[in-house]
Protein backbone atom coordinates (compact mmCIF):
# COMPACT_ATOMS: atom_id res chain seq x y z
CA UNK A 1 0.00 0.00 0.00
CA UNK A 2 1.43 3.38 -0.94
CA UNK A 3 1.52 5.96 1.79
CA UNK A 4 -1.58 8.13 1.81
CA UNK A 5 -1.35 11.88 1.25
CA UNK A 6 -4.89 12.86 2.28
CA UNK A 7 -6.27 11.37 5.48
CA UNK A 8 -9.69 11.97 6.98
CA UNK A 9 -10.47 10.98 10.57
CA UNK A 10 -14.19 10.58 11.25
CA UNK A 11 -14.89 11.03 14.93
CA UNK A 12 -13.06 13.66 16.98
CA UNK A 13 -13.13 12.01 20.37
CA UNK A 14 -10.40 10.02 22.15
CA UNK A 15 -9.75 7.43 19.43
CA UNK A 16 -9.95 9.85 16.51
CA UNK A 17 -7.83 12.53 18.13
CA UNK A 18 -5.24 9.95 19.19
CA UNK A 19 -5.11 8.57 15.65
CA UNK A 20 -4.56 12.08 14.27
CA UNK A 21 -1.76 12.72 16.75
CA UNK A 22 -0.16 9.36 16.01
CA UNK A 23 -0.26 10.03 12.26
CA UNK A 24 1.70 13.25 12.73
CA UNK A 25 4.08 11.67 15.22
CA UNK A 26 4.77 8.85 12.76
CA UNK A 27 5.70 11.33 10.07
CA UNK A 28 2.53 11.87 8.09
CA UNK A 29 2.86 15.33 6.54
CA UNK A 30 -0.08 15.27 4.14
CA UNK A 31 -3.47 16.85 4.56
CA UNK A 32 -5.37 15.82 7.67
CA UNK A 33 -9.05 16.48 8.34
CA UNK A 34 -10.94 15.72 11.54
CA UNK A 35 -14.70 15.40 11.31
CA UNK A 36 -16.66 15.54 14.58
CA UNK A 37 -20.43 15.46 14.94
CA UNK A 38 -20.35 17.47 18.16
CA UNK A 39 -19.60 21.17 18.08
CA UNK A 40 -17.45 20.96 21.20
CA UNK A 41 -13.73 20.47 21.25
CA UNK A 42 -12.77 16.83 21.88
CA UNK A 43 -13.37 15.73 25.44
CA UNK A 44 -12.81 12.77 27.67
CA UNK A 45 -15.71 10.54 28.69
CA UNK A 46 -14.80 8.53 31.82
CA UNK A 47 -15.16 11.58 34.13
CA UNK A 48 -18.69 12.24 32.83
CA UNK A 49 -20.27 9.56 35.02
CA UNK A 50 -17.91 10.31 37.89
CA UNK A 51 -16.35 13.75 38.57
CA UNK A 52 -18.66 15.74 36.27
CA UNK A 53 -21.83 14.12 37.57
CA UNK A 54 -20.73 14.61 41.17
CA UNK A 55 -19.86 18.24 40.43
CA UNK A 56 -16.26 17.80 41.51
CA UNK A 57 -14.93 18.92 38.14
CA UNK A 58 -16.06 21.73 35.87
CA UNK A 59 -16.65 20.82 32.21
CA UNK A 60 -13.50 22.55 30.95
CA UNK A 61 -11.43 19.96 32.79
CA UNK A 62 -12.46 17.12 30.44
CA UNK A 63 -11.17 18.82 27.27
CA UNK A 64 -8.76 16.48 25.49
CA UNK A 65 -5.36 17.89 24.72
CA UNK A 66 -4.18 21.42 25.17
CA UNK A 67 -5.18 24.04 22.66
CA UNK A 68 -1.58 24.42 21.44
CA UNK A 69 -1.16 20.70 20.84
CA UNK A 70 -4.41 20.58 18.89
CA UNK A 71 -3.27 23.55 16.81
CA UNK A 72 0.09 21.88 16.25
CA UNK A 73 -1.66 19.00 14.49
CA UNK A 74 -2.06 21.19 11.45
CA UNK A 75 -5.45 19.65 10.81
CA UNK A 76 -8.61 20.93 9.20
CA UNK A 77 -11.24 20.63 11.92
CA UNK A 78 -14.85 20.07 10.87
CA UNK A 79 -16.68 20.14 14.18
CA UNK A 80 -20.47 20.08 14.30
CA UNK A 81 -20.48 18.12 11.06
CA UNK A 82 -21.44 14.45 10.88
CA UNK A 83 -20.42 11.91 8.28
CA UNK A 84 -23.50 10.77 6.39
CA UNK A 85 -22.14 8.36 3.82
CA UNK A 86 -19.05 6.59 2.56
CA UNK A 87 -18.13 5.52 -0.96
CA UNK A 88 -15.17 3.20 -0.58
CA UNK A 89 -14.83 2.80 -4.36
CA UNK A 90 -14.55 6.50 -5.14
CA UNK A 91 -12.90 7.08 -1.74
CA UNK A 92 -15.22 9.88 -0.78
CA UNK A 93 -16.90 10.78 2.47
CA UNK A 94 -20.25 12.60 2.47
CA UNK A 95 -20.95 15.14 5.21
CA UNK A 96 -24.10 16.48 6.86
CA UNK A 97 -23.34 20.00 5.60
CA UNK A 98 -23.52 18.72 2.03
CA UNK A 99 -19.76 18.62 1.58
CA UNK A 100 -17.79 15.73 0.14
CA UNK A 101 -14.30 14.88 1.35
CA UNK A 102 -12.02 12.83 -0.86
CA UNK A 103 -9.48 10.69 0.99
CA UNK A 104 -6.83 8.10 0.36
CA UNK A 105 -6.69 7.16 4.02
CA UNK A 106 -9.69 7.03 6.34
CA UNK A 107 -9.91 6.46 10.10
CA UNK A 108 -13.37 5.53 11.38
CA UNK A 109 -13.74 6.44 15.05
CA UNK A 110 -17.40 7.38 15.39
CA UNK A 111 -17.90 5.60 18.72
CA UNK A 112 -21.22 4.35 19.97
CA UNK A 113 -24.66 5.75 20.71
CA UNK A 114 -26.75 4.80 23.75
CA UNK A 115 -29.41 2.16 23.23
CA UNK A 116 -32.88 3.32 24.16
CA UNK A 117 -36.04 1.67 25.36
CA UNK A 118 -38.70 1.09 22.70
CA UNK A 119 -40.74 4.00 24.10
CA UNK A 120 -40.86 6.61 26.82
CA UNK A 121 -37.83 8.70 25.94
CA UNK A 122 -40.05 11.60 24.95
CA UNK A 123 -41.00 12.08 28.61
CA UNK A 124 -39.25 14.79 30.61
CA UNK A 125 -36.87 13.40 33.22
CA UNK A 126 -35.75 10.43 31.08
CA UNK A 127 -32.03 10.53 30.43
CA UNK A 128 -29.27 8.68 28.63
CA UNK A 129 -25.57 9.35 29.21
CA UNK A 130 -22.98 9.51 26.49
CA UNK A 131 -22.04 13.12 25.78
CA UNK A 132 -20.91 15.97 27.99
CA UNK A 133 -24.26 17.62 27.30
CA UNK A 134 -26.01 14.46 28.53
CA UNK A 135 -23.91 14.49 31.71
CA UNK A 136 -24.66 18.13 32.50
CA UNK A 137 -28.37 17.61 31.87
CA UNK A 138 -28.36 14.49 34.05
CA UNK A 139 -26.59 16.34 36.86
CA UNK A 140 -29.12 19.14 36.72
CA UNK A 141 -31.92 16.58 36.79
CA UNK A 142 -30.40 14.67 39.71
CA UNK A 143 -30.01 17.87 41.75
CA UNK A 144 -33.72 18.58 41.33
CA UNK A 145 -34.95 15.00 41.80
CA UNK A 146 -35.74 12.98 44.89
CA UNK A 147 -36.02 9.51 43.45
CA UNK A 148 -34.29 7.91 40.50
CA UNK A 149 -34.57 4.59 38.71
CA UNK A 150 -31.48 3.46 36.86
CA UNK A 151 -32.38 1.02 34.11
CA UNK A 152 -29.37 -1.21 33.47
CA UNK A 153 -26.64 -2.15 35.95
CA UNK A 154 -23.64 -2.07 33.64
CA UNK A 155 -20.64 0.16 34.28
CA UNK A 156 -22.53 3.34 33.50
CA UNK A 157 -25.66 2.39 35.45
CA UNK A 158 -23.77 1.33 38.56
CA UNK A 159 -21.54 4.42 38.52
CA UNK A 160 -24.53 6.72 38.16
CA UNK A 161 -26.40 4.86 40.92
CA UNK A 162 -23.41 5.45 43.21
CA UNK A 163 -23.29 9.17 42.37
CA UNK A 164 -27.05 9.51 42.86
CA UNK A 165 -26.77 7.97 46.34
CA UNK A 166 -23.94 10.36 47.13
CA UNK A 167 -26.24 13.20 46.11
CA UNK A 168 -28.80 11.87 48.58
CA UNK A 169 -31.37 10.48 46.17
CA UNK A 170 -33.56 7.46 46.59
CA UNK A 171 -32.13 5.01 44.02
CA UNK A 172 -33.52 1.85 42.45
CA UNK A 173 -31.28 -0.15 40.11
CA UNK A 174 -33.09 -2.50 37.73
CA UNK A 175 -31.27 -5.10 35.65
CA UNK A 176 -32.04 -8.46 34.03
CA UNK A 177 -28.91 -10.15 35.42
CA UNK A 178 -28.81 -11.80 38.87
CA UNK A 179 -26.18 -9.26 40.03
CA UNK A 180 -24.58 -6.17 38.46
CA UNK A 181 -22.01 -6.99 35.77
CA UNK A 182 -22.19 -10.76 36.33
CA UNK A 183 -21.52 -11.13 32.62
CA UNK A 184 -18.26 -9.19 32.87
CA UNK A 185 -16.93 -9.78 36.37
CA UNK A 186 -18.35 -13.20 37.20
CA UNK A 187 -20.74 -14.21 40.00
CA UNK A 188 -18.44 -13.69 42.95
CA UNK A 189 -17.37 -10.13 42.20
CA UNK A 190 -20.85 -9.24 40.96
CA UNK A 191 -22.38 -10.37 44.26
CA UNK A 192 -19.89 -8.20 46.15
CA UNK A 193 -20.86 -5.29 43.91
CA UNK A 194 -24.53 -5.92 44.65
CA UNK A 195 -23.68 -5.90 48.36
CA UNK A 196 -21.76 -2.66 47.99
CA UNK A 197 -24.75 -0.93 46.41
CA UNK A 198 -27.23 -2.43 48.87
CA UNK A 199 -24.98 -1.32 51.73
CA UNK A 200 -25.15 2.22 50.38
CA UNK A 201 -28.92 2.11 50.30
CA UNK A 202 -29.59 1.31 46.64
CA UNK A 203 -32.70 -0.80 46.07
CA UNK A 204 -31.61 -3.54 43.70
CA UNK A 205 -34.09 -5.21 41.39
CA UNK A 206 -31.99 -7.99 39.84
CA UNK A 207 -33.40 -10.46 37.36
CA UNK A 208 -35.94 -7.85 36.36
CA UNK A 209 -36.93 -6.25 33.08
CA UNK A 210 -38.42 -2.82 32.63
CA UNK A 211 -41.56 -3.14 30.54
CA UNK A 212 -42.30 0.55 30.20
CA UNK A 213 -41.96 4.07 31.54
CA UNK A 214 -44.96 5.86 32.99
CA UNK A 215 -45.58 9.58 32.98
CA UNK A 216 -47.92 12.37 33.77
CA UNK A 217 -48.22 15.66 31.87
CA UNK A 218 -45.21 14.76 29.77
CA UNK A 219 -43.02 14.09 32.80
CA UNK A 220 -41.81 10.64 33.82
CA UNK A 221 -43.24 9.40 37.12
CA UNK A 222 -42.08 5.81 37.27
CA UNK A 223 -41.14 2.52 35.73
CA UNK A 224 -43.21 -0.62 35.12
CA UNK A 225 -41.42 -3.91 35.79
CA UNK A 226 -42.14 -7.37 34.45
CA UNK A 227 -44.12 -9.16 37.12
CA UNK A 228 -46.36 -6.12 37.46
CA UNK A 229 -44.60 -3.90 40.00
CA UNK A 230 -44.41 -0.14 39.50
CA UNK A 231 -41.51 1.87 40.92
CA UNK A 232 -42.15 5.61 41.21
CA UNK A 233 -39.34 7.94 40.14
CA UNK A 234 -38.99 11.54 39.10
CA UNK A 235 -35.87 10.79 37.07
CA UNK A 236 -34.98 7.73 35.00
CA UNK A 237 -31.58 6.99 33.54
CA UNK A 238 -31.65 4.45 30.73
CA UNK A 239 -28.25 2.77 30.66
CA UNK A 240 -28.92 -0.37 28.68
CA UNK A 241 -25.75 -0.42 26.62
CA UNK A 242 -24.71 1.18 23.37
CA UNK A 243 -24.72 0.46 19.69
CA UNK A 244 -21.83 1.25 17.34
CA UNK A 245 -22.44 4.50 15.43
CA UNK A 246 -22.39 2.93 11.98
CA UNK A 247 -25.71 4.03 10.50
CA UNK A 248 -23.85 6.33 8.11
CA UNK A 249 -21.97 3.32 6.70
CA UNK A 250 -25.07 1.62 5.34
CA UNK A 251 -24.42 0.84 1.69
CA UNK A 252 -20.67 1.46 2.01
CA UNK A 253 -19.83 -2.20 1.57
CA UNK A 254 -18.17 -2.36 4.98
CA UNK A 255 -19.33 -5.10 7.33
CA UNK A 256 -20.99 -3.34 10.27
CA UNK A 257 -22.92 -6.14 11.96
CA UNK A 258 -21.38 -5.31 15.36
CA UNK A 259 -19.25 -2.26 14.75
CA UNK A 260 -16.86 -1.84 11.83
CA UNK A 261 -15.41 -5.26 11.19
CA UNK A 262 -11.63 -5.09 10.85
CA UNK A 263 -8.78 -7.53 10.48
CA UNK A 264 -6.01 -8.05 13.02
CA UNK A 265 -4.45 -4.69 12.02
CA UNK A 266 -7.66 -2.66 12.43
CA UNK A 267 -8.11 -2.54 8.65
CA UNK A 268 -11.69 -2.54 7.39
CA UNK A 269 -11.00 -2.07 3.66
CA UNK A 270 -8.10 -0.84 1.53
CA UNK A 271 -7.20 2.59 2.91
CA UNK A 272 -9.79 2.33 5.70
CA UNK A 273 -9.07 1.59 9.36
CA UNK A 274 -11.24 1.83 12.47
CA UNK A 275 -10.47 2.47 16.13
CA UNK A 276 -12.14 2.81 19.50
CA UNK A 277 -15.64 1.82 20.60
CA UNK A 278 -16.86 1.43 17.02
CA UNK A 279 -14.14 -0.99 15.87
CA UNK A 280 -14.46 -4.75 15.98
CA UNK A 281 -11.14 -6.36 15.21
CA UNK A 282 -9.53 -9.78 15.25
CA UNK A 283 -7.29 -9.95 18.32
CA UNK A 284 -4.56 -12.52 17.60
CA UNK A 285 -5.15 -14.22 20.94
CA UNK A 286 -8.66 -13.36 22.09
CA UNK A 287 -10.46 -13.50 18.76
CA UNK A 288 -12.99 -10.92 17.63
CA UNK A 289 -13.28 -8.07 20.13
CA UNK A 290 -14.98 -4.71 20.30
CA UNK A 291 -13.82 -2.84 23.40
CA UNK A 292 -15.75 0.15 24.74
CA UNK A 293 -13.13 1.35 27.21
CA UNK A 294 -10.93 4.41 27.45
CA UNK A 295 -7.45 2.90 27.17
CA UNK A 296 -8.47 1.01 24.06
CA UNK A 297 -9.39 4.26 22.33
CA UNK A 298 -5.79 5.43 22.81
CA UNK A 299 -4.11 2.15 21.96
CA UNK A 300 -6.27 1.37 18.97
CA UNK A 301 -6.17 4.92 17.64
CA UNK A 302 -2.39 4.65 17.64
CA UNK A 303 -2.39 1.17 16.09
CA UNK A 304 -4.88 2.08 13.36
CA UNK A 305 -2.81 5.14 12.41
CA UNK A 306 0.28 2.96 12.04
CA UNK A 307 -1.58 0.50 9.84
CA UNK A 308 -2.74 3.33 7.63
CA UNK A 309 0.89 4.37 7.16
CA UNK A 310 1.90 0.86 6.15
CA UNK A 311 2.48 -0.81 9.51
CA UNK A 312 2.14 -4.58 9.57
CA UNK A 313 1.93 -5.27 13.32
CA UNK A 314 -1.22 -6.92 14.63
CA UNK A 315 -3.12 -5.04 17.32
CA UNK A 316 -2.79 -7.34 20.32
CA UNK A 317 -3.31 -5.32 23.53
CA UNK A 318 -4.16 -6.48 27.01
CA UNK A 319 -7.47 -4.59 27.35
CA UNK A 320 -7.98 -2.59 30.54
CA UNK A 321 -10.85 -0.87 32.26
CA UNK A 322 -11.66 0.57 35.62
CA UNK A 323 -14.75 1.72 37.45
CA UNK A 324 -15.12 3.94 40.51
CA UNK A 325 -18.15 3.39 42.73
CA UNK A 326 -18.43 5.01 46.19
CA UNK A 327 -14.96 4.44 47.67
CA UNK A 328 -14.27 1.32 45.63
CA UNK A 329 -12.07 1.18 42.57
CA UNK A 330 -12.31 -1.95 40.45
CA UNK A 331 -9.68 -2.51 37.78
CA UNK A 332 -9.55 -5.26 35.21
CA UNK A 333 -6.77 -6.19 32.83
CA UNK A 334 -7.42 -8.69 30.07
CA UNK A 335 -10.57 -10.34 28.88
CA UNK A 336 -13.07 -11.54 31.42
CA UNK A 337 -16.49 -13.07 31.20
CA UNK A 338 -19.17 -14.54 33.37
CA UNK A 339 -18.18 -18.03 32.26
CA UNK A 340 -14.48 -17.67 33.14
CA UNK A 341 -13.20 -19.26 36.34
CA UNK A 342 -12.22 -16.85 39.08
CA UNK A 343 -9.97 -17.07 42.09
CA UNK A 344 -8.90 -14.53 44.70
CA UNK A 345 -5.09 -14.54 44.86
CA UNK A 346 -4.34 -11.50 47.07
CA UNK A 347 -6.11 -9.72 49.91
CA UNK A 348 -9.50 -10.78 51.18
CA UNK A 349 -12.96 -9.78 50.00
CA UNK A 350 -14.03 -9.60 53.67
CA UNK A 351 -11.61 -6.71 54.22
CA UNK A 352 -12.73 -4.83 51.11
CA UNK A 353 -9.36 -5.17 49.41
CA UNK A 354 -8.54 -8.07 47.14
CA UNK A 355 -7.26 -9.09 43.74
CA UNK A 356 -8.08 -12.10 41.62
CA UNK A 357 -7.49 -13.88 38.36
CA UNK A 358 -9.83 -15.05 35.62
CA UNK A 359 -8.99 -18.18 33.68
CA UNK A 360 -10.18 -20.15 30.72
CA UNK A 361 -8.84 -23.23 28.94
CA UNK A 362 -6.13 -23.69 31.54
CA UNK A 363 -4.64 -20.20 31.23
CA UNK A 364 -5.03 -16.80 32.85
CA UNK A 365 -7.11 -14.46 30.68
CA UNK A 366 -7.79 -11.63 33.13
CA UNK A 367 -6.65 -9.98 36.36
CA UNK A 368 -8.76 -7.76 38.59
CA UNK A 369 -8.50 -5.83 41.80
CA UNK A 370 -10.96 -4.32 44.24
CA UNK A 371 -9.17 -1.48 46.02
CA UNK A 372 -5.76 -3.06 45.38
CA UNK A 373 -4.63 -1.20 42.24
CA UNK A 374 -0.96 -2.11 42.39
CA UNK A 375 -1.75 -5.79 42.59
CA UNK A 376 -3.92 -5.60 39.48
CA UNK A 377 -1.00 -4.17 37.59
CA UNK A 378 1.36 -6.81 38.95
CA UNK A 379 -1.05 -9.64 38.12
CA UNK A 380 -1.43 -8.31 34.59
CA UNK A 381 1.73 -10.10 33.56
CA UNK A 382 -0.08 -13.41 33.94
CA UNK A 383 -2.49 -12.22 31.26
CA UNK A 384 0.27 -10.90 29.01
CA UNK A 385 2.38 -14.03 29.46
CA UNK A 386 -0.58 -16.40 29.28
CA UNK A 387 0.48 -18.09 32.52
CA UNK A 388 -1.01 -21.55 33.09
CA UNK A 389 -3.90 -21.28 35.54
CA UNK A 390 -2.49 -23.80 38.01
CA UNK A 391 0.88 -22.04 38.15
CA UNK A 392 -0.61 -18.57 38.64
CA UNK A 393 -3.07 -19.62 41.33
CA UNK A 394 -0.86 -21.88 43.42
CA UNK A 395 2.39 -19.86 43.31
CA UNK B 1 11.99 17.90 30.08
CA UNK B 2 9.86 18.38 33.15
CA UNK B 3 7.16 15.92 34.22
CA UNK B 4 4.18 16.72 36.41
CA UNK B 5 1.44 14.39 37.57
CA UNK B 6 -2.10 15.17 38.64
CA UNK B 7 -2.80 12.88 41.57
CA UNK B 8 -6.41 14.05 41.74
CA UNK B 9 -7.08 12.94 38.18
CA UNK B 10 -5.02 9.73 38.43
CA UNK B 11 -7.13 6.57 38.44
CA UNK B 12 -4.34 4.22 39.46
CA UNK B 13 -4.30 2.19 36.25
CA UNK B 14 -0.54 1.75 36.48
CA UNK B 15 -0.04 2.07 32.71
CA UNK B 16 2.75 4.59 33.35
CA UNK B 17 4.57 2.12 35.59
CA UNK B 18 4.23 -0.60 32.97
CA UNK B 19 5.93 1.48 30.28
CA UNK B 20 8.29 3.63 32.37
CA UNK B 21 9.05 2.18 35.82
CA UNK B 22 12.15 4.37 36.20
CA UNK B 23 10.01 7.49 36.44
CA UNK B 24 6.64 6.37 37.78
CA UNK B 25 5.43 4.25 40.67
CA UNK B 26 2.12 3.75 42.46
CA UNK B 27 1.24 4.34 46.10
CA UNK B 28 0.71 1.07 47.90
CA UNK B 29 -2.59 2.01 49.54
CA UNK B 30 -4.55 3.39 46.60
CA UNK B 31 -2.44 2.95 43.48
CA UNK B 32 -2.17 6.68 42.82
CA UNK B 33 0.85 7.74 40.75
CA UNK B 34 4.10 8.72 42.43
CA UNK B 35 6.75 10.59 40.46
CA UNK B 36 10.21 9.13 41.10
CA UNK B 37 12.00 11.92 39.22
CA UNK B 38 10.51 15.05 37.71
CA UNK B 39 13.36 15.82 35.29
CA UNK B 40 14.14 12.49 33.64
CA UNK B 41 17.32 12.17 31.62
CA UNK B 42 17.06 12.15 27.80
CA UNK B 43 17.20 8.38 27.58
CA UNK B 44 13.86 8.14 29.39
CA UNK B 45 12.03 10.67 27.26
CA UNK B 46 10.47 8.18 24.92
CA UNK B 47 9.11 6.10 27.79
CA UNK B 48 7.77 9.16 29.59
CA UNK B 49 6.08 10.37 26.41
CA UNK B 50 4.52 6.95 25.93
CA UNK B 51 3.30 6.96 29.54
CA UNK B 52 1.73 10.40 29.10
CA UNK B 53 -0.01 9.34 25.90
CA UNK B 54 -1.32 6.08 27.35
CA UNK B 55 -2.54 7.45 30.68
CA UNK B 56 -6.30 6.86 30.60
CA UNK B 57 -6.78 9.68 33.12
CA UNK B 58 -4.53 12.14 31.22
CA UNK B 59 -2.80 12.76 34.52
CA UNK B 60 0.75 13.15 33.16
CA UNK B 61 1.95 16.41 31.66
CA UNK B 62 5.30 17.04 29.97
CA UNK B 63 6.81 20.44 29.47
CA UNK B 64 10.03 21.78 28.02
CA UNK B 65 12.06 19.91 25.45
Amino acid sequence: MSRPSRIVVVGASAAGLTAAEALRRDGFTGSLTLVGAERREPYDRPPLSKQILLGRWTPDRVTLGRHESRAALGADWRLGVAATGLDTGARELALSDGGVLPYDGLVIATGVVPRRLPSGHELGGVHVLRTLGDALALREGLLAARSVVVVGAGFLGTEVAAVARRLGLDVTLVDPLPAPLTDRLGDRVARLLAGLHAGHGVRLRPGTLVTGLTGHDGQVDGVDLDGGAHVPADLVLVAVGSAPATGWLTGSGLDVEDGVECDHRCRAAPGVVAAGDVASWRHPRFGRLRVEHRLNATEQGTAAARTLLGGQAPFAPVPYFWTDQYDVKIQVHGVTGGDARFQVVAGDPATGRFAGLYGRDGHVIGAMSWNLPRQARELRRHVAERTPWRQATTG
Amino acid sequence: MKVTVDQDACTGSGQCVLVCPDVFDQREEDGIVVLLRDSPEPGLREGVGEAARLCPARAITLSGS
